[in-house]
């Protein structure tokens, strides 16, 4: 913004402030008609949705290896690490076929509490396995307290 | 006896097509903000919103009426309806189409002038009622502004009633037939007028009794549910007579000017549409206007009134009436 010099503030088109009004109205009637760029920035929110970005920490997956196993093998450590110690493992071990031969233990029970998760990432770096990672799921929504504690079927299949 | 039935009808008629304006007026208000500020509006409750009129209308009148402990109940009660009463009995004189309006007064300019006067009580009322040092400053600051500027907006008027030589609206509107309108010969006055219809209306730039920065709301913090939708009302009716008297006195009125009108009924519901479509410019530029301009601070608008506006318009006068004198 120039600024106004005293000679310019003290004329009699400046304190008219008619080319000042006349100037103002013409700036918002571009932004009214929409032109010379300006664009419309409001997103009809449940039509349309503002696209997740790369890298966005969602909700929690547990993730399937190709023998349709659950990846995970119930080391705790992802638990261990959860600063806001929301994960809650029960480990069990395998049974005796030869699809588990691999390992040793996996997990009977697998539970989140999302009230609970700061969704910090940090039981995806600390799995082994690549077991548990964050999906760009944001709408975590429930009816009750009950329901917001994730289960390991919830988690396998989001 | 059927002169009456026809008067009544055409009473009603005008009025509640007038009071239909308002609802869509609002609407069109918040749209048009919206899209000078480049977001979309009210555009869920019926298509493109045309129906949230409606809904906020339900919402005021299921809301709470609350009387503020210490307020002064019987203002605070009246200040309303003095709001909009005459604003809305002030529409009466405006001819809304050919050998059209609600009553044929030979003094219509003084008419509308004198009771759009009297819109300054229920503000200032509903300010003192409220006992609310913001309401009251409010009240203060429109009774200041509306008297201040009334005096140039009536000293605007005068130019044009000289140079059209009449005082009855209808007269007026014809002796600016054929695209001869006032504005050519009065831009001066036109803006002048312009300027105060603003502030009349308490229409930013010139919003000083509302003042949301300052005033949290102005006269009407207190107020809630229908008594502050009457305030609401009041001051879109207002808007509304405002641009109406402007067309009436420099735009023609309803009278189309690049064509004659037919005889008979086709022609007065031409005139009509005329007289709506100029009212629908003028009242457009009061919405362009606000979401343009910032609001003036109190010490410039008086200044502007005083200093600028009643000088300049006392000079047209002496200017027009010299020309006139002249000519003659």
């Amino acid at each position: 913004m120039p600024e106004t010099s005293t000679e310019k503030r003290t004329s009699w088109r400046f304190l008219s402030y008619l080319p000042a009004v006349v100037k103002g109205l013409y700036n918002t009637f571009l932004h009214l008609i929409r032109a010379k760029g300006h664009k419309t920035f409001t997103i009809p929110y449940p039509e349309q949705r503002k696209p997740v970005r790369e890298g966005f920490r969602g909700e929690h997956r547990l993730k399937k290896d190709e023998l349709g196993r659950e990846k995970c093998v119930a080391c705790l450590m992802c638990q261990t690490v959860c600063p806001s110690q929301c994960i809650h493992i029960v480990a069990e071990e395998v049974p005796t076929e030869e699809l588990w031969a691999d390992r040793d233990k996996r997990p009977q029970s697998f539970e989140i509490d999302m009230l609970r998760c700061i969704y910090c990432g940090m039981c995806e770096e600390a799995c082994p396995c690549d077991a548990i990672e964050l999906t760009e799921k944001l709408y975590t929504v429930s009816t009750s307290r009950a329901d917001m504690i994730y289960d390991k079927d919830k988690l396998l299949s989001n | 006896m059927k002169d009456i039935a026809f008067d009544a009808f055409r009473v009603v008629a005008i009025f509640g097509a007038v009071m239909s304006i308002i609802p869509l007026l609002v609407l069109a208000e918040r749209r048009v903000c919206a899209f000078i500020q480049n977001r979309l509006g009210p555009n869920r409750v019926g298509p493109q919103g045309l129906l949230q009129p409606l809904a906020d209308v339900l919402k005021l009148l299921f809301k709470e009426d609350v009387y503020p402990e210490k307020a002064d109940r019987v203002l605070y009660t009246l200040g309303p309806f003095l709001a909009f009463a005459p604003v809305a009995l002030s529409f009466a004189a405006i001819p809304v189409g050919r050998d059209l309006q609600m009553a044929d007064l030979s003094v219509g300019v003084l008419f509308v002038l004198a009771i759009t006067s009297l819109g300054v009580y229920g503000i200032s009322f509903g300010g003192w009622a409220s006992n609310n040092k913001y309401s009251l400053l409010g009240g203060i600051r429109s009774s200041a502004q509306i008297i201040s500027y009334e005096i140039a907006m009536g000293l605007a008027i005068v130019a044009v009633l000289m140079v059209s030589g009449e005082i009855h609206l209808g007269k007026i509107v014809e002796s600016q037939s054929g695209f001869a309108w006032n504005i050519w010969k009065q831009p001066l006055a036109f803006v002048i007028f312009l300027v105060a219809a603003f502030a009349e209306n308490n229409r930013l730039p010139f919003d000083m009794a509302e003042c949301e920065s300052e005033l949290v709301g102005g006269f009407h913090t207190e107020y809630s549910s229908m008594k502050f939708a009457m305030y609401f009302l009041g001051e879109y009716f207002a808007m509304v007579v405002m641009s109406a008297l402007l067309v009436t006195l420099f735009l023609g009125g309803w009278d189309p000017g690049i064509f004659t009108l037919p005889d008979g009924w086709l022609g007065t519901a031409l005139s009509i549409g005329v007289f709506l479509a100029k009212l629908s410019t003028i009242l457009f530029l009061y919405i362009w206007v606000r979401w343009t301009l910032p609001r003036f601070r109190y010490d410039q608008l008086m200044r502007l009134g005083w200093k600028t506006l009643i000088p300049l318009a006392i000079l047209n006068i002496v200017v027009t009436a010299v020309v006139i004198a002249i000519v003659d």
